[in-house]
């Protein structure tokens, strides 16, 4: 059973349908109470840091998160600035982030971007998994997913890089820190390599 | 490597698909959900969407569409048609649309930009711009399915845009639209010229090597095709298409 997170923000359809097609099962959780039992966690995320975060903090379910996330270590995976949301603050905004791993959003520095488009960081990109851990099983070779951003997660551990991907240098586009994991691209809208990936977290 | 990217755009009037030439004598060609199911199974990069409708008959977006559409697809979607506030856009993008596309809205009220790209983020504020050749040299923007001319230019209202804080530039050429001859390369590489921003250039593909042209000359670029995604022969039947992912691979390794 994966819970996905609706705190007003992010594409949650596009989640339960990637699920149905691989046929497992799905709960929506919209207050404290549906995150009762939760085993297995989905943090969508969209637009803007400081939006998302304040939707999350009034939601009344950001106590219940902290305890299930860093106390009874449930799996949690954040997506593209549900990501973000994971990491200690963004150059983006002002709201502190969850500080769930321990990393800094910033902005892609634009002068090591050597070509006429610069950002944001907009289309299929290549990402490497650089640790073996089977949420990229299946997709260690060719694997290309959809990126649409600005800011970056930034590790502040080196060990905590899961993948990375090369624009105007690398960074990492998976993080892994325990039982928390945050991929920076959209694997809802990433075609099969997407369905492969949300999968093997559901079998984690 | 990041990958330019090869996008399929329907239009939407009535609950149905059309094609346009020259932004006229719309042509019926299928249903919308049915055209994203097959685009799902083609892995396409993308898929942008514009309601032809709304605007022009000043209707609101038909959100149970839009929804219906967002949930279907695998793919990233770009929705454009008569969004013209901070509101509706929030309403779309939590329908599940990555990116909004906006024209007559903000060629009126440039400042809508920045306020719907501090809401929802300036990556996923797209500007389309419909662009017509004038008649003594020059380009100019028309809204309205290319009814009403506006006297903007488009290459400086692409640089407002960005400065602004859109996150992508849309270039639509009316004159290219279904004719199938190939894109409007002058238009483009003025349009290049002016941003740092993604652009996507729309309007004259009739085969792959146009696209082929778009993305030797300028690397990562969006190209986007009507008529060439939907029709196929000289009299035009309408067959769902796209490249598969060796076809595509052989377009855009070319610029290396």
């Amino acid at each position: 059973m994966i819970t996905i997170i609706d705190y007003g923000v992010g594409n949650i359809n596009a989640f339960v349908n990637v699920y149905k097609r691989v046929d497992v099962p799905v709960k929506i959780a919209k207050t404290a109470a549906d995150l009762e039992g939760a085993e297995k966690l989905i943090l969508p995320g969209v637009g803007h840091f400081d939006h998302a975060m304040n939707q999350l903090n009034n939601s009344g379910m950001r106590e219940k998160l902290d305890d299930l996330v860093l106390n009874q270590k449930i799996p949690v995976i954040g997506i593209c600035v549900g990501m973000q949301m994971m990491a200690n603050n963004s150059d983006e905004g002002e709201v502190e982030g969850l500080k769930w791993i321990d990393a800094t959003v910033k902005k892609f520095d634009e002068t090591k971007i050597h070509q006429v488009t610069r950002l944001p960081h907009m289309g299929w990109n290549d990402v490497k998994p650089v640790k073996d851990i089977s949420l990229f099983q299946g997709l260690e070779k060719e694997a290309i997913f959809y990126f649409l951003h600005t800011y970056y997660f930034h590790c502040n551990q080196a060990q905590d890089i899961l993948a990375v991907s090369e624009y105007g240098g690398e960074f990492a586009s998976a993080a892994h820190h325990d039982n928390i994991f945050g991929i920076q691209f959209h694997p809802e809208k990433s075609h099969h390599y997407g369905e492969i990936l949300l999968h093997n977290f559901a079998k984690l | 490597m990041l990958r330019p990217r090869i996008i399929p755009s329907l239009l939407i009037q009535d609950n149905g698909l059309v094609k346009t030439v020259n932004f006229k004598n719309p042509k019926y060609v299928g249903d919308p959900i049915n055209a994203v199911r097959i685009f799902n199974e083609k892995e396409v990069d993308e898929l942008a969407i514009f309601d032809i409708d709304a605007t022009a008959k000043g209707l609101e977006p038909n959100y149970s569409l839009i929804e219906r559409i967002a949930n279907q697809s695998r793919m990233p979607l770009c929705y454009g048609g008569g969004v013209k506030t901070v509101e509706q856009a929030q309403k779309i993008f939590g329908l599940g649309i990555e990116k909004i596309a906006l024209s007559s809205a903000v060629l009126h009220n440039p400042e809508l930009i920045t306020q719907i790209a501090n809401r929802v983020g300036a990556q996923s504020v797209i500007v389309v711009l419909d662009v017509k050749k004038k008649l003594f040299g020059g380009y100019e923007v028309y809204t309205h399915n290319g009814k009403k001319s506006t006297g903007i230019n488009p290459f400086d209202f692409a640089e407002k845009a960005q400065r602004l804080g859109a996150g992508e530039i849309i270039i639509n050429s009316i004159d290219q639209d279904g004719v199938m001859k190939g894109f409007d390369m002058n238009l483009i590489d003025k349009v290049r010229d002016k941003i740092s921003l993604p652009l996507t250039v729309l309007g004259g593909a009739g085969e792959l090597q146009h696209i082929q042209q778009v993305i030797h000359k300028h690397g990562v670029i969006g190209v986007a095709a009507g008529s060439l995604f939907v029709f196929k022969g000289v009299y035009k039947a309408v067959l769902i298409n796209y490249p598969e992912k060796g076809e595509k691979e052989k377009l855009y390794k070319i610029h290396h």
